[in-house]
């Protein structure tokens, strides 16, 4: 199978081992420009593992990952985010004492190298970016505050917003509304939605109602495989994603 | 009165208190001590470089480095060998076998000056090698521990058996390096006693200027965007790498500079003591250090100095009348430190600061703005 570079993601042949268990194994995953897709499957599918392997925390085994047509599989880590690669945590990953303004403002993508940061000089742009960013994670009343003070949800928004001001084209979320409130929830599917506009978006997510809000193509992933691919509707009608997963 | 408030607010925060230092130690500190006395807390303030040093790794980059006596000891060591290979000159050492080879090689049948020693002739070698040195030997231990992800308990492991293996080699090789007892009966620099009381005014003094340069320069790193950062490697250091950051030069970087200045510490004790043994690199004074940056607040770089010069009097005065209690009482301190004051004496200020500072905010009307204030919740720890 040769890997074809008009798709911004294709995985090819992906496996890895830990002491002998595949958590995935010869996996097949290609997705479009500006496409949101969402992973679903029962708890040790190997959803999370699979975004673990794009933003290079974990080493394939085997197979390929190219991203704009460039192998991710040997990069290093802080390599991939440059390429534009950008991975949400499962649990809220902030800076609890850093402000929310600190929290964004290092993230923001200039001065990452040692000496970059130290010449880093906060100008019009910077503060611009930091509060349009702020506006649309709906953080821009507590840019002073405490990033360790904020809600759970909050937190959630400002770890997007952390990624967001990196203007990734690939933006990987690890289940977003965990925990949340149903007003969240909408709050954040919605805000998705907004950023899924220009960008590609990959989500892992179990609750179903949410994934349903979001559209687009669903992939479900059962023991490190590719069970089956397709829009809500349709998977809700196959059987073998009913016995696995939406059956419980 | 605005700019006065200023000073204890927003980006000119820290900035007040390093004044304050700077006051307590070139105007209070020379009129109240006699030059015994003032020598000594000169002796003090050495030590306070480590302990600024390990505020800013341990502090805010969350390394704890138990090895910090090697850099000072790097510092301290190399202006020993210029101001020994001074003080042996044909002249004075004529009754040795080989005249002119400072004595303790003479003692070790050595007849001839080593090769690593040759440079130390030169003082413009010294100085390079006390700012360039320890800086450099960090700069190897932080590249294979940091690039290779050890960290935690490890890396202070590793640093603390380092300086165990330094002081070993130190004393084994006596003829080379003076051995346990160090190098020692250091006289003049540049044919200027440096024993006599104006040089010690005036060592005092340079020691001084050296350490609020340092403590700018700490002041200046923390509040760019690297001394943020670092904090949030501290808290999530993968965050910070999946944010397209490489961790492990902003480690080396800060364990560098933690060594660079901790090197000047080293010379200027070199310099005001007059002598420089193994005894200021093991484990005992590695660990001293960390207790001076404990006690005096970890997150504060000035409470690094005045928890050097508290702890170091109080071991000055209660070791000379119960010598074999001290070991156990600074031990106490320690642990109720930890317990009781996890950020130290520093934070007694920050909370007593806050008190005074709140009415004063509310006397001048609410000057916050958050460009330059966004890290005030820091400030306050920092001040």
């Amino acid at each position: 199978m040769s890997s074809n570079t008009n798709f911004l993601l294709a995985i090819e042949n992906l496996t890895v081992s830990f002491d002998g268990f595949k958590a995935i194994e010869d996996l097949n995953f290609y997705m479009d420009e500006s496409e949101l897709r969402v992973i679903i499957g029962p708890n040790g599918a190997g959803k999370t593992t699979l975004l673990d392997m794009i933003c290079g925390k974990t080493r394939a085994s085997e197979g390929s990952i190219k991203f704009r047509g460039k192998e991710l599989t040997r990069m290093r880590e802080h390599r991939i985010v440059w390429e534009g690669v950008g991975r949400k945590f499962q649990t809220p990953s902030i800076y609890d004492e850093l402000s929310v303004f600190d929290n964004l403002e290092a993230s923001y993508p200039r001065g990452r190298s040692v000496f970059g940061a130290l010449a880093f000089k906060r100008d019009d742009e910077v503060l611009r970016r930091i509060h349009e960013v702020a506006n649309e994670i709906q953080l821009q009343t507590r840019l002073d505050d405490l990033a360790g003070l904020l809600s759970h949800g909050q937190k959630q928004w400002l770890e997007i917003g952390m990624l967001l001001i990196q203007e990734p084209e690939l933006l990987m979320l690890d289940e977003p509304v965990a925990g949340m409130s149903v007003s969240e929830r909408e709050e954040t599917a919605q805000l998705l939605r907004k950023i899924a506009k220009g960008r590609s978006v990959i989500v892992i997510e179990h609750d179903m109602e949410f994934v349903a809000s979001l559209g687009g193509k669903v992939t479900v992933l059962h023991q490190g495989k590719i069970l089956a691919e397709g829009d809500m509707q349709a998977l809700k009608q196959d059987q073998r994603v009913i016995d696995v997963y939406l059956g419980h | 009165m605005n700019r006065m408030y200023r000073l204890f607010q927003g980006r000119y925060a820290g900035l007040g208190s390093i004044v304050l230092l700077a006051i307590v130690l070139m105007v209070v500190m020379p009129l109240a001590f006699d030059i015994y006395r003032l020598n000594l807390a000169g002796r003090y303030l050495t030590y306070a470089f480590v302990a600024l040093g390990l505020v800013l790794c341990w502090g805010y980059g969350g390394i704890l480095s138990l090895g910090q006596g090697i850099f000072f000891g790097i510092g301290g060591y190399a202006m020993a060998m210029f101001l020994k290979i001074e003080s042996s000159d044909p002249e004075s050492t004529s009754i040795q076998t080989t005249p002119g080879i400072p004595d303790f090689m003479d003692w070790n049948r050595i007849t001839e000056l080593p090769w690593f020693w040759v440079p130390f002739n030169s003082l413009t070698f010294t100085i390079i090698a006390v700012l360039v040195l320890p800086a450099a030997f960090a700069f190897l231990i932080g590249f294979a521990m940091f690039k290779r992800r050890v960290s935690g308990v490890y890396f202070a492991i590793i640093t603390q058996a380092l300086a165990v293996v330094l002081t070993i080699l130190i004393i084994g090789q006596q003829g080379y390096t003076g051995g346990i007892n160090g190098i020692t009966d250091l006289r003049t620099l540049l044919g200027w006693d440096i024993r006599d009381d104006s040089s010690r005014y005036l060592l005092y003094y340079l020691n001084a200027i050296l350490l609020i340069g340092c403590l700018l320069i700490g002041r200046w790193v923390l509040n760019c965007k690297y001394g943020r950062i670092l904090t949030a490697l501290r808290d999530k250091e993968e965050r910070v790498r999946f944010s397209g950051y490489d961790v492990a030069n902003f480690k080396v970087f800060i364990f560098c500079l933690a060594a660079f200045i901790s090197g000047i510490g080293g010379a200027m004790f070199t310099l005001q003591v007059g002598f420089m043994s193994p005894s200021f690199i093991g484990i005992v004074p590695s660990i001293e250090f960390v207790i001076f940056a404990a006690v005096g607040g970890r997150l504060s770089l000035v409470g690094g100095v005045y928890g050097a010069l508290i702890v170091s009097f109080a071991k000055t005065m209660f070791a000379e009348a119960y010598p074999q209690l001290w070991q156990f009482l600074i031990g106490a301190v320690f642990i109720l430190v930890v317990l009781v004051l996890p950020y130290g004496l520093a934070s007694i200020y920050g909370r007593f600061g806050q008190r005074l500072r709140t009415p004063l905010a509310r006397w001048f009307g609410d000057r916050k703005t958050h460009s330059s204030t966004s890290d005030d919740g820091l400030q306050e720890k920092r001040s």
